[in-house]
């Protein structure tokens, strides 16, 4: 009996491993500033929600999503409902390709993740400048995007190591 | 073409409409409550300014306690890199102060004569009464540049008060909770400040940039402004008390942009303080001492 709420308790981490990752990463926000990089920074809540929408959307709920957008709004300063607004699309654009694919393939998933990104800063900062009067660096943004783009792949991996070995799904 | 069209429709609406399974809610309704977050925050209703306040007292304190491990991290890398340049911090250290000790014994004899001559002139004296407080969060994102306090409207913080890393102007207040406050750093691009630039009583506006150091902006008089010039708060319109150092000129920071018109002589400000590096702050309340 006790082994067994053990695995219960092991399996509800395991599935909620990604909520928690993302409740972790916008309360805390891995900006690696103390290492002085200059111009480095990426966005690790976008590589995570459309991994996980797009490979195992049951892992990431929509309603959580939404509260950690408005968590990140908080901790970032933004105007409230951006974050969230933005997390959402990039749910929409990964159940998209989701629907779309018939072989997935990493680096479709990859390219398809650039577009997004692309699209949804483009939003983002057209929403903060023009709606809210914002000034944003322009460069910083379009650096970030390239980070994040980069990142990807990395995390694509550590993700696919982890469904694997817990899921024992492939992806590729 | 038509079928692809109505593919492509199909596509989208499965992603959007359609309620995903074991998801509690629709993606499209959460999107649009989204918005609808967005445009009664912008145009400031109540419902929505109540929320924001009791979800960013939580939020806060969350984020505190959640950072900790990044924190402990990030103070051992730092431990571990002042070891690594402790020598040569010494040794500058070491000639500042020989420096310093000189000058803080003509420093006092300045302060006091300072003082007995605006009462001369019937100038205003500031009576200023500092608040100690403690840097919740420090998520400085490559597009806003802000810090979270400790201390809110229950110890009578206002908006737009200084605040101060040890002597060193690091920006204002923005935003007030009832514990906690936003402060906006120098160095955000959102950030203008009046100030005055000595020696020649320069009067001109720092803006922040998004990095490191702000820039001289709308420059009242056509003075040549010098590197290794200081910075200080001019104290006009209110906002600060004057003469809050902020920043030096430096030489070597100093580059041309070639505009489309003329060469633009950038005059870059590096800050006293290490907005990276703030744990502890001062929020500086003052008022004018009748004389």
């Amino acid at each position: 009996m006790s082994k067994f709420s053990e695995n219960s308790y092991f399996q509800y981490f395991v599935n909620f491993f990604p909520v928690i990752l993302l409740f972790v990463s916008v309360l805390n926000e891995f900006d690696f500033n103390y290492l002085e990089l200059k111009y480095f920074s990426f966005n690790f809540p976008f590589i995570l929600i459309f991994y996980w929408s797009l490979k195992r959307a049951e892992s990431l709920g929509y309603g959580y999503i939404f509260v950690a957008g408005l968590i990140n709004d908080v901790v970032v300063g933004l105007p409230m409902g951006i974050s969230s607004f933005t997390y959402l699309l990039i749910c929409g654009f990964s159940s998209y390709l989701r629907t779309i694919t018939l072989r997935p393939n990493v680096f479709k998933d990859w390219l398809f993740f650039l577009f997004t990104i692309l699209v949804i800063n483009s939003l983002t900062y057209s929403i903060l400048v023009l709606f809210f009067s914002l000034n944003l660096n322009f460069i910083n943004l379009l650096l970030n995007l390239f980070f994040t783009f980069l990142f990807y792949i990395m995390f694509a991996s550590l993700f696919d190591i982890y469904l694997k070995i817990f899921f024992g799904v492939r992806n590729d | 073409m038509e079928s692809s069209r109505d593919d492509f429709v199909i596509a989208i609406r499965s992603a959007f409409l359609k309620k995903q399974n074991k998801q509690r809610f629709s993606l499209i309704g959460l999107i649009f409550f989204a918005i609808i977050f967005l445009v009664l925050g912008r145009l400031n209703f109540a419902g929505i300014n109540y929320t924001k306040i009791f979800i960013k007292e939580i939020v806060y304190r969350s984020s505190f306690i959640v950072s900790i491990p990044e924190n402990y991290i990030k103070k051992t890398y730092m431990t571990v890199k002042s070891h690594f340049d402790l020598y040569e911090e010494y040794i500058v250290i070491k000639k500042d102060l020989k420096k310093l000790k000189s000058e803080k014994k003509i420093d006092k004899f300045i302060i006091s004569e300072n003082e007995r001559l605006k009462r001369i002139v019937n100038d205003y004296v500031v009576d200023t009464n500092q608040i100690l407080a403690k840097v919740l969060i420090d998520k400085q994102s490559p597009f806003l540049k802000s810090v979270v306090i400790n201390k809110g409207s229950r110890e009578n913080l206002k908006l737009g008060m200084a605040i101060l890393d040890g002597n060193y102007l690091v920006g204002k207040i923005v935003e007030v909770n009832y514990l906690t406050s936003r402060v906006l750093l120098l160095s955000d691009l959102n950030s203008k400040i009046p100030v005055i630039i000595e020696p020649g009583s320069i009067q001109s506006i720092l803006s922040g940039t998004g990095k490191n150091h702000g820039v001289i902006q709308y420059q009242k008089e056509k003075k040549k402004i010098q590197e290794e010039n200081t910075v200080y708060t001019s104290g006009s319109g209110g906002i600060f008390k004057a003469g809050i150092p902020v920043g030096v000129i430096k030489k070597n920071l100093m580059n041309t942009s070639i505009d489309s018109e003329a060469i633009i002589l950038e005059k870059r400000v590096t800050f006293f303080s290490d907005f990276s590096q703030l744990g502890f702050i001062n929020v500086l309340e003052f008022q004018e001492e009748s004389n």
